[in-house]
């Protein structure tokens, strides 16, 4: 990553203004937004908005062309342009051909992208944003900092600051009152205008109908008081039918500000009278700006059923902590990144696209049903293919495809990283790799690997089988997992097989874009894993059982390797993760804990992987406390822990504060006792409580349930 | 509906009455007007846009309050402290008000003003987004506005703060006698 990139991550991570509004929001809005939605189903909600939306971006050029027929058929002047150079080309003209001065503007992300005020500006016409967060954001000279509120990281100080300058009165901070400036200084920029420019929430080709969504009716303001209306929207904003309008407006308030409806919501079919008898000069500018193309890729025409709520940007662990400015000028978050990718160009993309941690939240509330996780995995392998592997990265991969070396050097690390380790852990790493220790202790390697000490273990024969996938972070750093899932199966009559050839499962090489990597290792693990027949394949990293489930097979298609997705099908049926095998053979009655023992109080962490892309959350829950202890859950006991695999490493001054926060929500419960199911999170968690002095034990599920077997 | 309405209008910062007959809306309105100092003052002035229940009002009433217009011009509207308008739906779910606003004095006096008065025939609650749009469409209605609430932002600091751009206050009057028609 480059200087001035960590740089601006660095200033903003030191902004207790922003990091403390951000911080503050994310935790309102997560409440809130479940008290809007409460009474509606959400699944069924949103499958019918991205249904609609996606139908929508199938035929782009036909629904455009309906809008325009319909719109015009009304009397509104509708242009289609896939260049933005031609959006402000048209603007300008009109704004000559009418003699425009001045110019108000409600809310449109689209002009931004454009840089319309700019434009409008040179042509010596005076914009004003009416929005409140807008308008302190052009006076102050800034770019917005989160789509929906584009102000958030200016304190009311700053804006008080501001606005003294605007009115040439010394103003003090009290919120209130500067909300009444804005209303003064904007009223009579509003009655003078000569156009009014505002974007558009729906597009509805059927009826040429456009629907604004506000609160604070400077977009009533602006699409009635001058005799122009200019709307210019983007094409994604189009759908077929009014009746999308219905859900849309169901879920964008929700998901936006957790508000069951905005104040206000205008619906405009054509031009309406203006107060001088006229009708009003309405013009809507269809703007494409390779919105088309994108919806012409298999793996990004998802990102036209985005309805800008920006929900994605308030559940995001990152997006709290770095706020906006450090993703661009334009476009903020996840869907931000995707976003500045296309519109603007992959390379800008480069550095921001870093910046997510793979967590799943954002998935779990986009009420246009988008995958961003993936989206932004598929942009990171374009820029691999664009660009080719870091050096670095590159030379680490070379070394993961070649088991005997990689599994060589690990244990050469064992006896090298001797120097620095203390007890179980590294606490500090020298030079440029003391980042990597910074709030955080590493784990030591262990002397002796899984798969050294497996032949070791004597076990019952004859019985079921099932095949244990360790994934290198078990097999080299955390045995004792491995053993105690052995005791687990064993306990339940089934025998288990470690495969010597298995390897890494690809996961580290498939997040950092090298997909060719993750081939290579997916054939390596298919060949070792479904060499003995057995009835289950066991993992006890949600990561690896992930890479097992889902990623092996789409790796592979992706690289043209068909000829294994047969094979990689096989595998992921049989695949199934620790907590969910346990939890069905005790229900079969093949596995109980010893009973009468009141254990104390436990914590649960939800590891990412385990908890959003295999749905597992209730069964470690259930087995833990069936095994005598008392479940307390902590604040945000789904939140990511700050690992993510190799961001910890890559990012680590945004993986310590989520962990310092993960560390401080699990002390919060009073438990001495935190229990997860992935060994990455316990990688990241035991090393945080090492460096923190605080004694609360950090445990492995399976090592939990395998002290308490009957 | 009524009591859910009035929940959800309430819980957005709305003012909710309800009177039976036209005539009580008359007093109500007339007696809102007195109470907030309506007058022939810039600022201090009311409108009142077009609508059946206006036109069923008797004029000699309305005359005898100073600073009350029925022309409602975007310069009345500017400078008046109460605009009163008809809104033909209310929106039990959301609390919402409903109206084709595409007569442009319909949107001054709900847009400009301080206050915003708005009368609805009680029948005409709607239970959600769904029965509302069997009631009114954008095939014959050029401007649908939906107003829930007064005008609201938090764009500084995420402080919810009341009358942007638009009315500081929205009172809702149910009239019963008004019935059901749109």
């Amino acid at each position: 990553m480059k200087k001035e990139f960590k740089a601006s991550i660095n200033r903003a991570l030191n902004d207790a203004n922003l990091t403390g509004a951000l911080g503050k929001f994310s935790e309102a809005y997560r409440v809130n937004r479940a008290k809007a939605y409460e009474g509606i189903d959400f699944e069924a909600l949103r499958g019918r908005i991205a249904e609609a939306k996606s139908s929508a971006a199938c035929h782009l050029d036909e629904v455009a062309e309906v809008f325009k027929q319909n719109a015009e058929a009304l009397g509104a002047k509708v242009y289609r342009t896939s260049d933005p150079e031609q959006v402000k080309e048209y603007i300008l003209q009109v704004a000559r051909d009418n003699g425009v001065k001045s110019v108000v503007k409600s809310k449109s992300m689209a002009s931004e992208e454009i840089h319309l005020n700019k434009a409008l500006l040179q042509a010596g016409i005076s914009v004003a944003e009416t929005d409140l967060g807008e308008w302190i954001i052009q006076l102050a000279g800034q770019t917005p900092s989160h789509m929906v509120m584009p102000a958030i990281h200016l304190t009311k100080e700053e804006v008080a600051e501001i606005f003294s300058k605007e009115v040439e009165e010394r103003l003090d901070s009290d919120i209130p009152r500067l909300v009444k400036v804005a209303r003064n200084e904007l009223r009579p920029k509003f009655l003078a205008a000569d156009m009014g420019i505002s974007g558009a929430n729906i597009a509805v080709a059927e009826t040429g109908s456009i629907v604004l969504v506000t609160n604070e009716g400077n977009a009533r303001l602006t699409t009635t008081l001058p005799r122009i209306h200019v709307a210019l929207v983007g094409v994604e904003k189009l759908v077929e039918k009014f009746e999308t309008v219905i859900p849309v407006l169901d879920a964008l308030p929700r998901s936006a500000t957790a508000q069951l409806l905005t104040s206000y919501v205008s619906i405009i079919t054509g031009p309406s009278p203006n107060d001088d008898g006229s009708l009003k000069d309405l013009h809507i500018i269809l703007m494409d700006n390779r919105r088309t193309e994108m919806a012409r890729d298999p793996k990004f025409k998802q990102a036209l059923q985005c309805i800008r709520c920006g929900s994605c940007l308030n559940v995001c662990p990152i997006f709290r902590l770095v706020g906006g400015h450090v993703f661009g000028k334009i476009y903020t978050g996840g869907i931000g990144t995707i976003l500045t990718a296309w519109f603007d160009e992959l390379q800008k993309s480069e550095e921001i696209q870093g910046l997510c941690i793979q967590c799943g939240n954002c998935t779990e509330v986009c009420p246009g049903k988008l995958d961003i996780p993936e989206m932004i995995l598929e942009i990171r392998r374009r820029l691999v293919l664009e660009k080719g592997q870091p050096l670095a990265q590159k030379a680490i991969f070379s070394v993961v495809n070649n088991r005997k070396l990689f599994h060589g050097m690990l244990r050469a690390a064992s006896v090298a990283g001797k120097p620095f380790t203390s007890g179980k852990f590294i606490r500090h790493l020298p030079l440029f790799l003391s980042d990597l220790t910074d709030g955080r202790s590493l784990p030591a390697i262990a002397e002796k690997p899984f798969r050294d000490l497996f032949p070791e273990i004597r076990q019952p024969k004859g019985g079921e089988k099932a095949v244990f996938y360790a994934g290198c972070l078990i097999d080299f750093a955390y045995p004792e997992t491995g053993i105690a899932l052995v005791k687990l199966l064993n306990k339940a009559g089934i025998e288990v097989i470690f495969p010597q050839e298995q390897t890494c499962c690809g996961a580290p090489a498939l997040y950092n874009g090298a997909y060719e990597v993750a081939a290579h290792n997916a054939v390596d693990n298919i060949k070792a894993l479904l060499e003995v027949e057995a009835k289950y394949v066991v993992s006890a990293c949600p990561t690896c059982t992930v890479a097992l489930a889902h990623d092996f097979a789409k790796t592979l298609q992706d690289q043209g390797r068909s000829e294994w997705l047969d094979k990689a099908k096989e595998l992921a049926e049989k695949t199934v993760d620790l907590s969910t095998l346990v939890k069905r053979l005790v229900e079969e009655g093949r596995l109980s804990f010893a009973e009468g023992e009141d254990l104390g109080k436990i914590t649960y962490h939800d590891s990412c992987h385990l908890k959003r892309t295999l749905k597992v959350s209730q069964e470690p829950r259930e087995l833990l406390q069936k095994a005598g202890y008392e479940l307390a859950e902590m604040y945000e006991c789904d939140m990511c822990c700050g690992m993510g695999g190799s961001y910890s490493m890559k990012l680590p001054e945004i993986s310590a504060p989520i962990l310092k926060r993960k560390l401080h929500n699990i002390k919060e419960t009073g438990a001495p006792l935190v229990a997860m199911d992935c060994p990455g999170c316990v990688m990241q968690i035991r090393g945080g409580f090492d460096q923190d002095g605080e004694a609360v034990r950090v445990r492995h599920t399976a090592e939990l349930l395998a002290e308490r077997l009957k | 509906m009524f009591e859910q309405f009035k929940t959800r209008a309430t819980g957005v910062g709305a003012e909710v009455h309800r009177v039976g007959t036209c005539s009580d809306a008359v007093d109500f309105i007339l007696g809102f007007m007195k109470k907030e100092g309506v007058s022939e003052v810039p600022g201090s002035y009311a409108v009142w846009a077009d609508g059946p229940f206006l036109r069923g009002v008797a004029r000699e009433l309305l005359k005898q309050v100073p600073g009350l217009s029925t022309e409602v011009t975007r310069e009345r509207a500017a400078q008046a402290k109460i605009g009163i308008s008809e809104m033909s739906f209310a929106v039990a779910d959301t609390g919402s008000l409903v109206q084709d606003q595409t007569a442009i004095d319909q949107r001054l006096a709900s847009s400009l003003t301080g206050i915003h008065l708005a009368i609805v025939p009680s029948a005409n609650i709607v239970s959600d987004k769904t029965a509302l749009f069997s009631r009114i469409s954008p095939k014959t209605s050029r401007y649908i506005a939906f107003i829930t609430g007064p005008s609201r932002t938090a764009d500084i600091e995420r402080v919810l703060t009341i009358g942007v751009h638009g009315p500081e206050r929205l009172i809702i009057l149910f009239v019963d006698e008004l019935g059901g028609a749109a």
